[in-house]
């Protein structure tokens, strides 16, 4: 048992925070978010380029580095402190999981082949519109005709849905319910019959897109796995990018509690720093309380993660994992940004502190892929052996 | 990062688990999950016996070095030594404060006669320890102690005049190790000394403290011309805070991984009596059981992360050990509310009279020390601004 980084890793999430302090800082931020397309394409190619870091854990013989899931989530927390806006989470952490879980050889061969270079962006699509982000939020359909399928349905909150050059979509058989009649079906976005709108959010550093399909017709290769059998596939795709987010959300509550810090410790009234008052203090310490134990559920799920990918003997914790991860973070981020506005005071309402780009990516997080109750009921679940409860 | 135990550790578990599965029977049998915080006043004798059970079989002072008696084992063996220990349900241990406290401190700081007399009769089980801190006027303030040390020359002992409360033990133990100010005339945690002083003597009168359960596990010890050797100072007169403070450095946590293992009992009651009475369908009991759940996993993993971190030089707390007490206590706080919710308006009724609690009404009234003792949680907060921020630190007062 060894519960801390590595000096690799360390020296990993030390680079990324490097890198990222230069090249997203708020100004760099600022300049992406009010874009449609929601990032820089120039870094985009400088981080595919000089860093590799798309091909962070895909493996070697599709032309990754092959490195592990803890390095990933040692970086998503970088990404997250300075809110690097990038197709990143929805190339890596959505398409790039499906494709390494739900892949044939052909299929990895040709896309994760095409990621690793850089020169192609992905996403997943599977929620039609829902709260929970299990196999009942799957409304699109898929049928067979002829060698190759149909597909039909609506697709809502997908992670860079207007701008990704190749979409991964879950569907369900006709007439299918619950996790039975699931496929994966990998397309690229310019197909006949798909359309896509980009929708503007609160949170304007990561952007989402409406999918609909429309007798999109597809070829026997696009299928991933054995059609309608892909819910266990997708389950895990899920709760792995369920801790990728949860990582990102730790590197935010870290910079709001050091930007809250800084910001105490320089502000006067009544002559004295507002952060020798103990109720200032008070609150800084519970911010820290929430972040420490935040970074401890990451870290832990991270190497679940890791051998859920290589079927190691916790490989069966990865469910509960993520959900104690995204739960604990989801609510820590978002109790932390209300505090850091508060603290900052009429400065933390304005738009030109980062204070609210914190607090609303902060609420974006905390809703995608399963707020604190969807995942705190996952557990309960489990735990109470009552089933799923509708 | 790795979170798997090697074979020859896991070898070991199974080796602490088969002789607590051969031992902890017949006349011990009845020990099982009790003697616990909350629960210290259960069984003494019986547990004694156990502690000197546990010494025959090697399973006393697991992380001492083999020098000083003890088993020398790994941060891992450690570990998996504590859980294996919960899991089965063993009793609590009435001689953790010596094993845990006291013997690590002279350890590191004692002489080697120090080492020689008191070494070992924690080693056997058989030499019980408490330990006097707090004192009426020293509660968060601990340094504030007004108990005296005066050295009286002729008769080459040590005499100590004044009062310490909130004593674990102090009826049960053996020796007690307290600081008391060496110099009259010193204030806060300048002039201490750091005593190791025999409790069955006519100068200490030991008292119960009636708690909010109705049993008492805490003492006040009042000390009228207690005496102790001029060798039973540990460090210099003058250090005694030093070394009191350097005894917090021992606790890495391992023994936290324990603690954690019956926090896990206790859910699982939780978790087994909402599933009978039907409470496990509310939502908001769903949801309160889910989180209290989540919190001990997390918990678990926190304490991992102080095991395996590397020890700051200059002996700081690490940001994950800062805020674990801050953590752990209001999680327990949180559970023993949680508990009452669930069993609903049957919470209120008794096992018996005159104040007969069960096992879940016991742990939600002790529970509320847990925010209080060992630094309350405000107290917490102030050291994690402080040390873990870099705050500015609270100004002192003027108050007499």
């Amino acid at each position: 048992m060894e519960f801390a980084f590595t000096q690799e890793q360390e020296m990993i999430r030390e680079t990324a925070a490097a890198f990222l302090a230069e090249v997203s800082d708020s100004a760099a931020v600022r300049r992406a978010m009010t874009s449609e397309q929601g990032y820089e394409s120039t870094l985009w190619e400088r981080i595919c380029g000089e860093m590799y870091w798309q091909a962070i854990h895909v493996p070697e013989a599709h032309g990754g580095m092959g490195l592990g899931y803890v390095e990933l989530v040692a970086m998503m927390e970088q990404m997250g402190r300075y809110l690097l806006c990038s197709p990143f989470f929805a190339t890596v952490c959505l398409a790039g999981n499906a494709l390494r879980i739900a892949g044939s050889e052909a299929q990895q061969a040709q896309w994760l082949g095409q990621l690793c270079e850089g020169s192609l962006t992905a996403t997943l699509a599977f929620n039609g519109g829902s709260s929970r982000w299990d196999a009942q939020a799957i409304t699109a359909t898929w049928r067979r005709e002829g060698e190759g399928y149909v597909l039909d349905g609506d697709y809502r909150y997908v992670v860079d849905g207007h701008s990704a050059d190749l979409l991964i979509v879950a569907a369900r058989a006709q007439g299918s319910t619950g996790e039975s009649g699931i496929s994966l079906f990998l397309l690229p976005a310019n197909t006949a019959g798909v359309s896509r709108q980009w929708l503007p959010t609160m949170d304007q550093t990561r952007k989402q897109a409406a999918v609909q399909l429309t007798g999109v017709h597809l070829n026997a290769d696009a299928v991933m796995g054995e059609p309608g059998q892909s819910w266990n596939d997708l389950a895990k795709v899920i709760d792995l990018a369920t801790i990728a987010l949860a990582a990102e959300q730790v590197g935010g509550c870290q910079q709001l509690l050091d930007s809250t810090v800084a910001y105490t410790s320089e502000r006067v009234q009544f002559n004295r720093t507002i952060a020798s008052y103990q109720a200032v203090k008070h609150k800084a310490a519970d911010m820290m309380l929430r972040t420490e134990v935040a970074r401890s559920a990451i870290y832990y799920a991270a190497c679940v993660a890791q051998e859920a990918l290589e079927d190691g003997p916790l490989a069966g914790e990865l469910r509960e994992a993520a959900s104690v991860a995204k739960s604990y973070c989801s609510d820590a981020y978002f109790a932390i940004a209300g505090d850091a506005l508060q603290l900052f005071g009429g400065v933390g309402f304005t738009w030109e502190y980062d204070v609210h780009l914190y607090f609303k990516r902060a609420k974006s997080s905390e809703h995608l892929l399963g707020n604190g109750a969807y995942h705190r009921e996952r557990i309960a679940c489990a735990l109470l052996d009552l089933g799923e409860v509708d | 990062m790795k979170l798997s135990f090697s074979p020859e550790d896991e070898a070991f578990r199974e080796e602490v688990a088969n002789w607590l599965q051969d031992n902890l029977t017949g006349e011990f049998e009845k020990l099982k999950y009790r003697g616990g915080p909350g629960d210290e006043h259960m069984f003494p004798d019986e547990r004694k016996v156990w502690e000197q059970k546990l010494a025959e079989g090697g399973w006393t002072c697991v992380g001492w070095p083999k020098e000083y008696g003890g088993r020398g084992c790994s941060i891992e063996q450690q570990v998996i030594f504590f859980e294996e220990y919960a899991r089965a349900g063993a009793p609590g241990r009435v001689g953790h404060i010596g094993e845990g406290l006291a013997g690590p401190t002279i350890i590191a700081f004692g002489t080697d006669e120090q080492k020689k007399k008191y070494l070992p009769g924690i080693v056997a089980g058989t030499q019980l320890w408490c330990q006097g801190y707090s004192e009426p006027s020293a509660g968060s303030d601990l340094a504030n102690v007004k108990t005296k040390a005066r050295f009286d020359e002729e008769q080459a002992k040590w005499f100590i005049n004044g009062q310490k409360v909130w004593t674990s033990l102090a009826h049960e133990s053996d020796y007690c190790f307290a600081i008391a100010r060496t110099d009259p005339d010193s204030v806060a945690h300048k002039g201490l000394g750091f005593f190791l002083i025999a409790m069955d003597q006519p100068g200490i009168e030991v008292r119960p403290i009636e708690q909010i359960t109705g049993t008492s596990e805490f003492n006040e010890v009042f000390f009228d011309d207690a005496s102790c050797g001029a060798d039973d100072i540990v460090g210099a007169p003058g250090d005694g805070w030093k070394v009191a403070m350097g005894l917090l450095g021992f606790e890495r946590g391992v023994s936290t991984l324990g603690q954690q293992m019956q926090f896990q009992n206790e859910l699982d009651e939780v978790v087994r009596q909402a599933r009978s009475n039907g409470a496990a369908r509310d939502p908001a009991i769903r949801q309160r059981i889910a989180r209290a759940h989540a919190e001990l996993k997390i918990m678990r993993y926190n304490s991992m992360r102080m095991l395996s971190g590397q020890s700051a030089s200059d002996g700081a707390l690490q940001k994950e050990a800062l805020i674990y007490k801050l953590f752990w206590a209001t999680w327990h706080r949180s559970l023993g509310e949680l508990a009452m919710d669930v069993l609903g308006p049957e919470c209120e009724i008794l096992e018996g009279a005159p104040y007969a609690l069960s096992r879940l009404q016991s742990m939600y009234l002790f529970v509320r020390s847990d925010t209080i003792y060992g630094g309350t949680n405000q107290i917490q907060r102030n050291i994690i601004a402080e040390r873990g921020l870099g705050m500015p630190r609270e100004p002192k007062g003027t108050a007499k």
